[in-house]
């Protein structure tokens, strides 16, 4: 049997808006993905440890309070430094569009707004995966 | 109308219901099917095409409905309701530093709000101090910095607190804000016993629902009586619990579970301090309710017209309340964020307008509307305005306000508040079950046994599947989509980065100044104090005074009570 694709759904900072976090945990796991998610107030360092030991080909972060600006490229440096550069990095959450390139600039692939579907996030991992 | 009269009209209308739909509807569908098989609320009950006296036939007009002001409050919690006084317009403000959300304040007292209503930043919520390794990135962000005793002076400045109520939304620290708030009227020359407003402080929602917890459950209890016993004997006119619905209902859950869940733990605060020894009609008239405007427009009133009869039923059956007060509930309403949309965003401003109009037709007594660029960013100042003047065109223009509970009587409306009140006593009772026999208890098994978190994560991920599966429609998002480029968007309001350096540097000068001496002296009674059964208030007050930061006092309470994690389910 083929390995399935393995995610990690992660909400950094203070944010306890999760619904959108388990929802997309959720559909994703339904639509044939290996899910695991962090659970809320993860530092940059706990989500970097959280995809050393478990490995994911997609991670998947979600930040409704306008924190992203900092977190985001922090959590790609740190990913960065410690060697770990083939896994995609995805955003979501309230994030504003002139916000984006920013983002895209410092390593996240794609960033998803409020409205998505779940299959397209499905369909975005599966083609863009880095390995 | 004597009984036999009545079950023979009864008899009459169930008949000619049933004639109606075999002839004159059967016709009709035959020419044009129904849009859909089946039609239901947001909680899944399903609707008829039409309702008649015989669904309400079991209605007792006195014991059921009653007269507004009057128990069972169903057609109002005011006797005048807005004959009288309009809603308090209450919009929800917060953001970057202490000066700018003053700014926001006045603009809005300016245009005519008439309470105030305190967004805090995640920092202050979860007491960290800006200049934490946790605050990083959330400055300012989704309310306003609060630190010290310093900030609060600055948010109040030239706002006369005799005048105006103030709304806080703040949890596992509303004890520490509270006190930050009657040390800053003490120096305006307000005492505490003339102050009016709200804090939130409704804890048990944090861990089903909206997650900013600090403490486990046991010790943010004591916490929240502290308060409540504080403020029955000092600040009378305080309102000490908001007990809030709304979150639960961003969270995903349905009307229903929102109402079960909010009540419920309504409850569970009044056995909390019943426990503590406090008479129910000295603190439960001070305990009011905070609930979500979605979008099913019918549910929603039926909602709040549930809520208070049942509000007043247990209050009065079950927990022997003797005080009308302890009987009535009042709500503030917000309109639901998560109904808004990134994809066309003005449609939100309609959204919103029908939303609020529910919340009046349900009698609510203060409220605050979303702007239409929520689901873009933090709100603009054109966007708050234009939704304040939703709330003024309802009370001044549309005559929504000009009669009481205007749809009582309406067949649809009596039986789904009927029905509504019959699914939240399934809650009420599988939750007292958990607890055995407690309401109290049953908050705490559920919360560790992540019931709550479930129930709400099922409706939220039904919710999502049917707008994939276009049974429910969100216009512009599922249907009715323009092309991308075409869906003009407005100027969103941005919190500069400098907001986190500015607030910093303002925390290190507070430090700097303040006699450093007498702070770790509160800090240290506090901690000795958390250990016995005191009631902290009066420490807390000392300690703000001293200006010791929400983040200091919080790390001793970190320290004594000790700190909560979730198992996280999805």
């Amino acid at each position: 049997m083929e390995r399935k694709i393995r995610l990690i759904v992660a909400k950094p900072g203070l944010d306890g808006h999760d619904r959108g976090a388990k929802v997309i945990a959720r559909g994703l796991r339904d639509a044939g993905f290996e899910v695991i998610y962090t659970g809320l107030h993860q530092t940059p360092d706990d989500i970097v440890q959280s995809v050393i030991q478990e490995d994911p080909d997609a991670l998947l972060l979600s930040i409704l309070s306008g924190a992203h600006p900092v977190l985001f490229p922090e959590i790609t440096k740190k990913l960065h430094e410690n060697g770990v550069d083939d896994v995609l990095v995805l955003g979501g959450g309230i994030i504003p569009e002139e916000d984006v390139p920013a983002l895209k600039e410092a390593g996240v692939s794609e960033v998803f707004g409020p409205g998505t579907k779940i299959q397209e996030i499905a369909d975005y991992i599966r083609a863009n995966l880095k390995r | 109308m004597t009984e036999n009269t009545k079950e023979s009209l009864n008899k009459k209308i169930l008949e000619e219901t049933e004639r109606w739909i075999n002839t004159t509807v059967a016709q009709s569908l035959k020419k044009v099917p129904e849009r859909k098989r089946n039609f239901k609320t947001l909680s899944n009950i399903p609707v008829k095409a039409l309702y008649t006296p015989v669904d309400i036939g079991n209605l007792d007009y006195f014991d059921d409905l009653g007269f507004p002001g009057e128990y069972p409050y169903l057609r109002g919690a005011q006797a005048t309701s807005y004959r009288a006084r309009f809603w308090t317009m209450r919009q929800f403000a917060g953001l970057g530093t202490a000066k700018e959300t003053n700014q926001r304040f006045k603009y809005l007292i300016q245009n005519g709000q008439t309470g105030l209503s305190v967004a805090f930043h995640l920092p202050t919520i979860y007491g960290y101090e800006s200049g934490s390794p946790m605050s990083a990135g959330e400055i300012g962000k989704e309310g306003v910095a609060i630190d010290t005793l310093a900030d609060m002076e600055v948010v109040f400045d030239g706002i006369d607190l005799s005048k105006i109520s103030t709304s806080m939304t703040i949890n596992a620290p509303a004890s520490i804000l509270l006190a930050m708030y009657i040390a800053v009227g003490e120096k305006k020359g307000v005492p505490m016993e003339k102050l009016t407003g709200t804090i939130q402080n409704d804890i048990l929602k944090e861990y089903q629902a909206q997650k900013s917890y600090i403490f486990p459950p046991e010790p943010s209890m004591r916490l929240i009586v502290d308060t409540i016993e504080f403020c029955t004997n000092h600040v009378p006119k305080w309102n000490t619990i908001s007990i809030s619905g709304y979150h639960i209902r961003e969270a995903g859950s349905t009307a229903v579970q929102e109402l079960a869940f909010t009540l419920a733990n309504g409850f569970a605060y009044v056995e909390a301090g019943m426990a503590r020894g406090l008479n129910v009609d000295d603190f439960a008239p001070r305990l009011s309710f905070f609930f979500n405007a979605h979008n099913n427009f019918f549910e929603e009133i039926a909602k709040y017209r549930a809520a208070r009869r049942i509000w007043a039923r247990h209050m009065k059956e079950i927990y022997h309340a003797k005080d009308p007060r302890s009987w009535r509930l009042r709500f503030h309403t917000q309109t639901a964020g998560v109904s808004l949309t990134a994809q066309e965003p003005y449609n939100n401003i309609i959204r919103v307008t029908l939303q609020a109009l529910a919340a009046v037709l349900g009698g609510t007594q203060s409220l605050h509307t979303n702007s239409f660029d929520e689901a873009l960013a933090l709100p603009s100042e054109e966007a708050v305005k234009i939704a304040l003047r939703t709330q003024q065109i309802i009370a001044h223009e549309s005559g929504a306000a000009d009669v009481i509970d205007p749809l009582g009587g309406s067949y649809y409306v009596e039986w789904l508040t009927n029905q509504m009140e019959a699914e939240a006593e399934k809650y009420f009772e599988h939750i007292k079950k958990l607890g055995n026999g407690s309401m109290l208890q049953g908050a705490y098994v559920g919360i560790k046994n992540n019931f709550y978190q479930r129930e709400i994560a099922n409706a939220s991920y039904q919710y999502q599947k049917e707008i994939e599966t276009k049974e429910l429609v969100q216009v512009s998002v599922n249907e009715f989509k323009i092309e991308e480029e075409l869906d003009k968007k407005p100027e969103i309001l941005k919190i500069s980065e400098h907001v986190a350096e500015k607030q910093i540097q303002n925390l290190q000068k507070v430090k700097s100044e303040r006699d450093n001496a007498r702070a770790q002296e509160c800090l240290q009674t506090l901690r000795e104090k958390a250990k016995t059964n005191e009631n902290l208030m009066p420490y807390i007050l000392d300690a703000v005074k001293a200006y010791c930061s929400v983040g200091e006092i919080v790390d001793v309470f970190r320290e004594v009570f000790g700190v909560y994690r979730e198992d996280s389910i999805f």
